[in-house]
Parts: structure tokens; C-alpha cells; sequence
């Protein structure tokens, strides 16, 4: 209560102040003041004790303050009280000087009143007194730091067009590598020979450029050269797929049941459009590739005389030839080089010889009689390939129907002939037309051991046999046939032993020997060719106009034929024949330019029954042997 | 072995003379279809529609791609020369040279 306190100090100092009033005067006369709106009251309210109390207590802190008791869970008044009244606060600035700011107060203080004009060192020292005793205050630290300024920060970019991509994938095989090295191994041989050829270089590689562009323009369709040939062959394997298979398997079983007699299977035919109105006029087997044959087309009829051709065929593409010569008179004989079997001789019914080269891709031919001034007069009927002469080249035999056998020799670039020999005009035509009147060679066949010794067939009927050493005359001339002698051979095997056919019906076979043929076969009609098997020296095959095919086996049967098939359509005259050396196929041309292929059955191709208990000698021997036995059984 | 130089007469080109043997091929009775394929697979020339053309180029040369990689793996020195896939209905043949395919299908059964 101090205000209670205040008011009784007051009228006590008032009480004091009228007890000394009387010390002053300007205490004097005072009266009481009453203020205005003074509580009017009683004499006995006036004489009422009121007690004041005098406590420690502040009247303004709070009396009733009340606080959460989180330990009770309610509120509790709180009953003591900071009971503490401030009435006037200020704050001082004594420093203790013993503390430390006090201390560093006191150094600033010398320092200032050290400061001007004095010494340098002393300030130094000073300074460096003042910089050890220098401490960071933890209140009242201040560090100073400065900042440059911060350029802004900028960015730039640039960015570059990526890099061309593309995807890569490869494969390492075996004949991947292996290719890579081929490859590599060629270019370093190329690189071999331009280091040391350099002045041949400009021309290979001009030839080369062509090349290059060449092939560039070429890459479509004529890689596929070697492809396409062997589809088409593919395909034609295919269609005639049973005709393949009897061809190589098919051996006829019921031959057994037929005792002697034999048949032929007719296998594939071919035929060419453009050869329609032409006759086969010669066949001859090819003997290094014994699947190829040529065919000559042309006319025997002296009024229909045209073109002529000379194709190739394979048993392995009948549809199409392989090889095709046009050639501008028609073919009459064909023959094919023993050794090197692109070499084709061809004689042709104007009288001139040619030589074709296979392997050149042109469709002329690489030599020809034309020009030359010892050709044929008349139709050329046979060539036959020689053994290359004593220079190494190569030479061939013709015989025509002009009478005379030449020899021509291939040297460098043009033929070169030799007369042999000039057939013998015979004795019915008269003394002064005998220069004029020819004697027309009909064929001619070289002797297989002595090739120096022929023979040749005549238009009268005769045979003569020659050599090549003799020009002059013939060695033995024999009367054959009473009319043309079409063809005549020498068995394969027997030195002596020829065999003839002619228009006379009649096949005859003869021992040179002796005068008389040995033995005589008369077919129907007219034979036109014919031909020795090669495997045997007793089996021979017979053509006639009729289009039958004759195969005898004097062995067997000494005097029919084992088979007389008719193999070609009506009024088809069936022109020549030949044997394959290697299979037991036969070929046959008609006059309507086909040529039919026919398999020989089982009974036609008999060998020799073997004796028990003896070995079977193979080889030529046992042929002659088997000749010589007919022969001597005829003597 | 056979021959296998090729004749032409001296005014056809090698190309000339491969379109007459194909022509032949295409006329032969019972080839359904023939088709030549590049080295991309890309069919240059055919007789068959689009699509199956398309079909066959495909199928056919990866085939002969798998074939030829079989045959070099086990001989690199060895090379496919072609290849034959028969049926029920028809044979199809293909024939490679130099990454160029033909492929010719046949019936052959007539």
C-alpha cells in the first residue's frame, strides 16, 4: 500500500510542514483546503480508526494466475508471485578494467595518446604488439570482408550437327575370312605387278576401265549365264525324267523270256524348228564328252538344195541344241576331232570344207576351203580327222563326189591341201568322157591301227582300199554292190574285217583278205548306214529307207538280225545311225531333220558267256578272237 | 563334265543370248513361273504377279543365303551352284551364280 504510505508521508510532512509554519511565513495563514468534491462526512466517520497495512506486496502483480498442471491434468492457481516492482532501470558503461574489454580499452587509449609524431618502429611494435594481442571477441566480432564483383554468368552454347550414322551388322562365317584373305592376296599381287610393270600399265588399265564399265552395264542379266543353262537343263531333267532314269537303269527284264531277240527303247528325240525342211545328212558322237553329238542337216536331193546347219546336241538338254552353225550350203559330212574335241570339220555339198572351233564364241567357221584353189568341185561326202602331221598340225581327208581324196592341212590361217589319190573312173564309160565323167565317192573310212590304209565307197557299187603312201593306184578294189555304196567301215577290232551297205538292200562284210564278202545280209529296202558297236566286234547296226533299225550279232545268230524295229513314223526314211562309245544308246536321223535316241536292250549287248571255271579275258583280244572264230568257221 | 562354253551369232550379246534361253524356259510346258533375283534380294525380272514374286525373292534368297553359308562353313573353297525343293504340288529350283539367283518353278508331273 504505497499510496496509503504516500498519503500518510504527505500529511505528515503537512503536519510538519504546519508544526514549522510557524518558522515561516509562508506557512502562515494557511488554511485547509478543501478540494471540491471532498467526501463529506461525520464527525464520528471522521473519528473512525481505519487502519492502514503496510506490506511487501506490489499491487499490480497479477493475484490470480493460473497455470496448466500437465502433472494433475488441471488448472492450478498459482499462489506465489514475483512480488518485484521496478520502478527506474539504466544502464551503465563501467567497464571493469581488469576484464578484457576493459583492457582493450585502456591499450586504445595509449595509443592515442601515443599517436602523433612519434617514431616509425614504435609504431611498428606497436602495431605488431597490438595485431598478437588481437582476439576475436565472441560477442562482439566483427569480420570484415569485401567482394569483387560477380560478373554474371552467361551461357553459351553451341552445338554441331551429329555425325552421319549408320547401322552395321556382319556376320564371321569360315568363307568369310577366307574370301577376305583370297581378296587380300589378289590385291597384293596386283600391287606386285604395277611396281614392276609400269608402262603396260596405262593400256591395262584403260582395258581395265572398259572392263569395269563393261561389267557395270552388264551386271544385270548376263551373270546369269552359267545359272540359266543349268536351270534349263534342270527343267528339261525334270519333264523327261522317266526317259533320264531308263536311260541310265532301265534294262529290259522280258529280254529273257525272248530268247535271242532284243529291242530298242526309243529315249529322247531332237528336233529344231529352223531344221524342219532340212535331212540329217551325218551324226558323229563326241568322244571326250561322250553326252554331245553333232548333227550335219542338209538335202541329199540335188533339186532341194538350201542352207544347211550343224548343231550340237547334249542328252542332257533335248529341247534346244547347245551349238548352232548356219552355214550357207546344206551339210553332208561332219566329223569330229579324236583329241581335241572343239575342232569340227564340216563338209558341205558346194564342195567346200570348213573347220569350226567350238570354243570360239563366233558362228563362223576358223578356216574354210573357199578361197582356196584345190577345193572340191562337187559335194564334199566325207571328212575324216588324221593324226596330226610331222609339224603338229593338224590335217583331215575329204573325199567327194568329184573323185577325189585330199588332204588338207591346217597351217596358221588357211587350209592347205594335198591330192591323195583320184578315184578310178570305172570301164563302162567311154575313153573320152572319162576325164569328165567323175566316179563319186560315197564314203570313207580309215583303217583304226594302220591309219595310212582306207577305204573308200564308190556311186558304182565298188570298193576300193588305198593308202595314203600310194597315190597313184589302189591297192585292191572289190565289187561291193550293184548299186551305191553308202557306207563303208572297219570293224573296230578285227584288223581285216570291213563291213559295206548299199542301195542294193544288201549289208555285206568282208575280210580284205579275200575277194567275196564274208557273209551277206539282204534287209527289205535300201540301206542307208551302217554302223560297229564298240564294244563288241561281232554286233554291227543296219538303217533302211523303211525307218527300220537292223541290229545283227554275228555271235549269237550268224544269219538274222536280233532286232528289226521301226522306230520312226511312216514315210520317214531313217538316214544314218551311230553308236554312243561310251553308252549303250544309238542314235538315228531321219530325213525330216530328228534325230531319235534309242537304248539297246540287254540281249543286244551280250557278252560272251563265260565258261566255268575259266577267267574271262577282257578287252580287244577276246573281240578278234571272237572274229577270227566266225571267220575261220566260214574258210 | 560337260561343254560349257556358249554360242551366240556375232550380232546377239551374251545378255541377248541368256533372255532367249530364259524365254525358252518360260515357254517350256509345265514351268509355272520363272524369276531372277539380284544380289539385294530385289526380283529384276519375272512372269509370276507381284506379290508372289515378292514372296518367292524373299524366301527363296535368304534360303539360299542360309544354303550357300552352310556349304561354304564346312568347305570355304566350295561355292553353291543350286538348289532344289520338291513338293507335293511342284518343284522349285534355284540356281546361283554370283550372288544373282534364278528360280524357276515346275510342275512336273504331267
Amino acid at each position: 500500500m504505497a499510496k496509503g504510505v504516500k498519503a500518510i508521508g504527505k500529511k505528515k510532512d503537512e503536519e510538519e510542514g504546519l508544526d514549522t509554519a510557524e518558522g515561516e511565513e509562508w506557512m502562515q495563514g494557511k488554511t485547509l483546503v478543501k478540494p471540491p468534491d471532498q467526501l463529506e462526512l461525520t464527525e464520528a466517520e471522521l473519528n473512525e480508526e481505519i487502519t492502514r497495512v503496510l506490506t511487501a506486496n506490489n499491487p499490480n502483480a497479477p493475484q490470480n494466475v493460473v497455470r496448466y498442471s500437465f502433472k494433475e491434468g488441471c488448472y492450478k492457481p498459482i499462489v506465489f508471485v514475483d512480488q518485484m516492482a521496478i520502478h527506474f532501470e539504466l544502464e551503465g558503461n563501467l567497464v571493469h578494467k581488469e576484464s578484457d574489454e576493459g583492457r582493450r580499452l585502456t591499450a586504445k587509449q595509449a595509443e592515442v595518446d601515443d599517436g602523433g609524431g612519434d617514431e616509425r618502429p614504435d609504431n611498428v611494435v606497436i602495431k605488431a604488439s597490438k595485431r598478437e594481442q588481437k582476439l576475436t571477441n565472441q560477442f562482439n566480432f566483427n569480420e570484415r570482408a569485401s567482394q569483387t564483383l560477380n560478373n554474371p554468368p552467361r551461357d553459351i552454347s553451341c552445338q554441331t550437327e551429329p555425325p552421319p550414322r549408320a547401322n552395321f551388322s556382319a556376320t564371321a562365317n569360315q568363307w568369310e575370312i577366307y574370301d577376305f584373305y583370297t581378296e587380300e592376296l589378289q590385291r597384293r599381287e596386283k600391287s606386285k605387278e604395277k611396281h614392276e610393270g609400269q608402262f603396260v600399265n596405262k593400256e591395262e588399265d584403260k582395258n581395265k576401265k572398259k572392263m569395269i564399265q563393261a561389267e557395270i552395264q552388264n551386271d544385270d542379266i548376263s551373270q546369269l549365264t552359267k545359272a540359266v543353262k543349268i536351270i534349263e537343263r534342270m527343267v528339261n531333267q525334270n519333264i523327261f525324267d522317266d526317259v533320264a532314269q531308263d536311260f541310265m537303269y532301265f534294262d529290259d527284264a522280258s529280254d529273257e523270256f525272248r530268247g535271242e531277240k532284243g529291242t530298242l527303247l526309243p529315249l529322247w528325240t531332237f528336233q529344231y524348228d529352223k531344221a524342219k525342211s532340212l535331212s540329217v545328212t551325218a551324226l558323229c558322237w563326241n568322244h571326250k564328252y561322250n553326252d554331245l553329238f553333232a548333227v550335219g542337216l542338209g538335202s541329199h536331193e540335188f533339186t532341194q538344195q538350201g542352207g544347211g546347219m550343224v548343231l550340237f546336241y547334249t542328252l542332257k538338254n533335248p529341247n534346244y541344241p547347245e551349238f548352232i552353225f548356219n552355214t550357207a550350203s546344206g551339210v553332208m559330212c561332219v566329223d569330229i576331232h579324236e583329241h581335241l574335241s572343239y575342232l569340227v570339220a564340216v563338209g558341205l555339198y558346194d564342195g567346200c570344207v570348213a573347220v569350226y572351233n567350238l570354243k570360239k564364241k563366233t558362228d563362223q567357221p576358223i578356216y574354210n576351203s573357199r578361197a582356196s584353189s584345190g577345193k572340191h568341185t562337187s559335194a564334199v561326202m566325207q571328212v575324216k580327222w588324221q593324226k596330226d602331221d610331222l609339224d603338229s598340225n593338224h590335217n583331215f581327208i575329204s573325199v567327194s563326189a568329184g573323185g577325189r581324196v585330199v588332204s588338207w592341212t591346217l597351217v596358221k590361217h588357211e587350209l592347205v591341201f594335198t591330192d591323195i589319190i583320184k578315184l578310178p573312173v570305172i570301164d563302162t564309160i567311154p575313153d573320152d568322157l572319162k576325164d569328165v565323167v567323175p566316179t563319186v565317192g560315197t564314203s570313207l573310212d580309215f583303217h583304226k591301227q594302220k591309219d595310212y590304209s582306207f577305204l573308200v565307197g564308190t556311186e558304182h557299187g565298188k570298193i576300193h582300199k588305198g593308202s595314203k603312201y600310194y597315190s597313184s593306184k589302189f591297192l585292191e578294189t572289190y565289187d561291193a554292190h550293184f548299186m551305191t555304196v553308202t557306207r563303208v567301215r572297219w570293224n573296230p577290232f578285227h584288223p581285216d574285217v570291213f563291213i559295206s551297205c548299199g542301195w542294193d538292200w544288201m549289208v555285206k562284210i568282208w575280210d580284205q583278205t579275200m575277194k567275196s564278202p564274208v557273209f551277206t545280209f539282204e534287209l527289205k529296202t535300201s540301206v542307208t548306214d551302217v554302223a560297229w558297236a564298240p564294244y563288241s566286234s561281232t554286233v554291227f547296226a543296219a538303217v533302211t529307207t523303211d525307218g527300220k533299225v537292223h541290229v545283227f550279232d554275228l555271235n549269237i545268230n550268224k544269219y538274222e538280225a536280233l532286232c528289226q524295229q521301226k522306230v520312226v513314223s511312216k514315210k520317214t526314211r531313217l538316214l544314218h545311225i551311230e553308236f554312243n562309245p561310251v553308252h549303250p544308246i544309238i542314235i538315228v536321223g531321219d530325213d525330216r531333220g530328228h534325230v531319235t535316241s534309242l537304248k539297246l536292250s540287254p540281249n543286244l549287248r551280250k557278252k560272251p558267256k563265260e565258261k566255268k571255271g575259266q577267267e574271262m579275258p577282257k578287252g580287244p583280244e577276246v573281240e578278234i578272237a571272237k572274229m577270227e572264230q566266225l571267220l575261220s568257221s566260214l574258210r | 563334265m560337260f561343254c560349257s562354253s556358249l554360242l551366240f551369232c556375232s550380232c546377239y550379246s551374251v545378255q541377248a543370248e541368256v533372255e532367249d534361253t530364259l524365254k525358252r524356259i518360260q515357254g517350256i510346258n509345265g514351268v509355272i513361273g520363272t524369276i531372277v533375283v539380284n544380289a539385294e534380294g530385289i526380283p529384276i525380272k519375272t512372269t509370276l504377279d507381284n506379290s508372289t514374286t515378292v514372296q518367292y525373292a524373299g524366301l527363296l534368297h535368304q534360303l539360299t543365303m542360309k544354303a550357300r553359308s552352310t556349304v561354304r562353313d564346312i568347305d570355304p573353297q566350295n561355292d553353291l551352284t543350286f538348289l532344289r525343293i520338291r513338293s507335293k504340288k511342284h518343284e522349285i529350283m534355284v540356281s546361283t551364280d554370283k550372288e544373282y539367283l534364278l528360280i524357276v518353278i515346275q510342275n512336273p508331273t504331267e
